[in-house]
């Protein structure tokens, strides 16, 4: 099934829940309304003619300077049946970016969704173990945000690289680079 | 005082001793654990109740990187995620790129970059079988693996320079053209690889009894598990699933060449054991050294064009998305690039095969033996660097 | 290294007995150096690649342990992040003296290709825990793991297990560029 078929596909099938569309992209995509999501996933995967049953990826997008200022969280689908791709996309406000799982329909997402809290911030309702999982337990703050600003010290190491290291970088100079004195220190000469 | 002796009641004898269970844990530091990767595991005894993965000790901010650098410069970052098979990172990486750009590579370009991919591929299963054998017990697969993989790292290193980390594949183009001689000299390592590496790849370990009993019948992931966790790559075709990247949406031109899809066939067990994503990983080296003699065949024929004429003087794709995946060695890895039209990528996000072997760790570690669990996470051939980025 | 009060641990002046017996007692443990494999991220591949069959760092007696109560020697291969930096402390006390520790490759020199951004990556493992010899390279070569490792060697060769610290004699007289450092530790310790 071609992108344009699945999205009228859709688009019948929830109506008013599908908010837009991007089929002209590389990888086309429909918009959907962040409350139907777990309804539109258990659709495609269990709709024969879609049947989309595997989610490639699941990606969080920070986009502060859009005007709305939003989140977008994407979803790649993928079908081992028809061996076809889509995507999915929700968009969600900055301030409190929350929409419900889908980890019931791919077993995946289970991971997926902890990282994109981790990271962005974004809260998965329903979600039956929300934690974070590639930062300590006890991180402060959602890295991968735009407004993101690096913490002096964590747990009395320090963060933000030394301030003489990127005021030099920032002013031009090459920090790393020779002339080195390569003289080992017990064969020197003297 | 007492007239008859008192029972004696030993401790273990006792009717209503209840079996505690027992939290152990296999820390970040551990030899077999294929990098920093903590097990929290619920033991009854010997049994494991549940397994719990704990991920993150090598998370490297490669995401953040990514916004901050020029898309040339993502490159090297790409490159230390799944450090044991670095050609495919960069190669996904650029291929994401080339189709938000619309650059098309040449024929030259896109036969070397095959080449490479499968030297790659060779190298990074000999590294995982390696490993996993060395995990299990037997040493000496280890050495003799290792022993063939610095030969093909030499002629990484005769092309560009790095044994590990190449930066090789570049957007629209490579780093280095291949040297003078680099034929044959790949064709005089196919044919020790063919005639003596693999067969006594296939005696040593694939039909050794102790492997075969060890593995048989461990952690069996089931077909519908395998999808809906998102298993991709020899894990995926080890449960019987064949599908492979390079057939079902070739790029680069892999449809003209002639290879099959390896996938488990359960010869000794269940389908999708420990023992049949091996045995996928096995018998891909053969089909990769397939695919290698062909691809020489035509270098030799084709007409060489300079490797560096289609690379942008400037990388600044128009706006857009694209979601492009590619198969490395350890599974789909897929990069989702959005770019507004900067010299910096906005945002890029990987989907790393490792991460989501990973997920499915837990469902497959339920009732089995601890040592078993060291043989189950050497199966998923994860890589640290890949699923923590 | 710490100071251990024991018997004859730098108890006696520089003699022709004790300095013999230092002698002997440092090449013992020159040559059998242990180590535990501390392979955080890609560096490890090259460890694994410097003790495998053609980089053999087992004629120099330099074995692997898995335990870092059998090792003289971590090797902090890769990068090490803030989730990681607390284990690697309490890995270090776990070893017993005399221990050393090579910082391998540049994220574990300084941060490494990671200083700029990296919010999670450890600016130097020497943040953590005291270095003896930083070996360059991303990743080192095997051979500059190797001569890394024996320029431990020499250091170990020149370490004073009997003798007391406090002034340099010997082959490491001259070595710094200004022989006038020397003379004044000299002066000192008298």
């Amino acid at each position: 099934m071609e992108a344009k078929a699945v999205h009228e596909k859709l688009l019948s099938r929830f109506g008013e829940k599908i908010a837009g569309e991007g089929l002209l992209a590389a990888s086309p995509f429909t918009v959907v309304a962040k409350e139907a999501i777990a309804e539109v996933a258990l659709f495609c995967k269990s709709d024969p003619e879609l049947a989309f049953d595997n989610l490639m990826c699941l990606s969080g997008v920070d986009y502060p300077k859009e005007s709305p200022p939003r989140m977008e969280v994407v979803y790649h689908l993928y079908s081992y049946v028809h061996l076809q791709t889509f995507a999915l996309k929700v968009l969600l406000p900055r301030e409190d970016p929350a929409l419900p799982t889908v980890e019931g329909v791919w077993g995946v997402a289970n991971w997926h969704e902890r990282e994109c809290f981790d990271l962005l911030g974004i809260v998965f309702l329903g979600h039956s173990d929300l934690r974070r999982i590639l930062l300590p337990d006890d991180w402060e703050g959602h890295p991968l945000r735009r407004d993101w600003q690096d913490p002096e010290f964590y747990d009395g190491l320090r963060v933000k690289p030394t301030p003489q290291m990127a005021e030099r970088a920032l002013a031009g100079e090459a920090i790393g680079v020779g002339p080195f004195d390569f003289t080992p220190p017990n064969r020197s000469t003297q | 005082m007492a007239t008859t002796p008192e029972p004696v009641v030993n401790e273990w004898d006792r009717e209503d001793l209840d079996t505690d269970e027992m939290v152990l844990n296999m820390g970040p530091q551990h030899p077999a654990t294929h990098g920093v990767l903590r097990l929290e595991l619920r033991t009854d005894g010997e049994v494991v109740k549940a397994a719990r993965p704990h991920i993150g000790y090598l998370h490297r901010c490669f995401e953040k990187h990514a916004e901050n650098v020029d898309y040339p410069g993502v490159l090297p970052y790409a490159d230390r995620m799944d450090y044991c098979a670095a050609m495919g990172n960069t190669l996904g990486f650029a291929l994401a790129v080339e189709k938000l750009h619309n650059i098309q590579v040449s024929p030259y370009v896109a036969t070397l970059r095959i080449v490479m991919a499968e030297l790659q591929r060779i190298a990074s299963h000999a590294v995982a079988v390696g490993t996993y054998t060395m995990d299990i017990g037997a040493f000496t697969p280890f050495l003799h693996l290792l022993r063939d993989r610095e030969k093909i790292l030499d002629l990484f290193e005769w092309t560009c320079g790095a044994r590990l980390l190449y930066n090789y594949n570049w957007i629209g183009g490579l780093s280095h053209d291949v040297p003078q001689g680099f034929v044959r000299a790949t064709r005089d390592l196919l044919r020790e690889f063919d005639s003596v590496t693999f067969p006594e790849l296939l005696d040593l370990i694939i039909h050794n009894r102790i492997f075969v009993k060890r593995l048989a019948s461990v952690g069996v992931c089931a077909k519908e598990l395998a999808i809906s966790h998102d298993l991709t790559g020899p894990n995926l075709r080890g449960s019987g699933v064949a599908r492979d990247l390079r057939k079902d949406e070739p790029y680069l031109g892999y449809e003209t060449y002639d290879f099959d899809v390896c996938t488990g066939a359960g010869q000794y067990g269940p389908l999708g054991s420990c023992f049949d994503r091996n045995w996928v990983r096995v018998v891909e080296m053969r089909e990769s050294s397939k695919i290698l003699h062909q691809a020489l065949d035509r270098l030799e024929k084709m007409e060489r064009t300079p490797v560096q004429e289609k690379c942008p003087k400037r990388v600044k794709p128009p706006k857009g998305e694209a979601y492009v995946r590619s198969e490395a060695p350890r599974g789909q890895l897929g990069y989702y690039v959005v770019s507004d039209g900067n010299i910096n990528p906005y945002r890029v996000k990987v989907k790393s095969p490792c991460f989501t072997a990973m997920s499915v760790f837990h469902h497959l570690a339920r009732g089995m033996m601890i040592a078993d669990i060291i043989a189950l996470i050497g199966s998923l051939d994860i890589v640290l660097g890949e699923i923590d980025r | 290294m710490s100071e251990v009060k024991g018997l004859i641990h730098n108890r006696f002046d520089d003699g022709l007995i004790v300095t013999s017996a230092d002698q002997l007692i440092n090449w013992g443990r020159k040559n059998s150096i242990w180590f535990m494999t501390f392979g955080l991220a890609c560096c490890a591949i090259e460890m694994m690649a410097t003790g495998g069959s053609r980089y053999d760092l087992d004629r120099f007696g330099i074995m692997p342990r898995g335990t870092p109560r059998q090792s003289d020697l971590m090797i902090v291969a890769g990068t090490v992040t803030h989730k990681m930096a607390s284990r690697i402390k309490r890995l270090y006390e776990q070893m017993a003296e005399p221990k050393y520790v090579i910082s391998m490759g540049s994220c574990a020199n300084n941060g490494g290709p990671y200083w700029r951004q990296g919010y999670h990556v450890v600016k130097g493992v020497d943040e953590v825990v005291p270095v003896d010899i930083y070996v360059p390279g991303c990743p080192p070569r095997p051979e500059a793991l190797m001569y890394g490792m024996l320029k431990l060697q020499e250091r170990i060769q020149e370490d004073r297990v009997l003798r007391r610290r406090g002034f340099t004699v010997g082959s490491l007289r001259g070595a710094h560029k200004d022989g006038a450092a020397d003379q004044q530790v000299e002066k000192a310790a008298r």
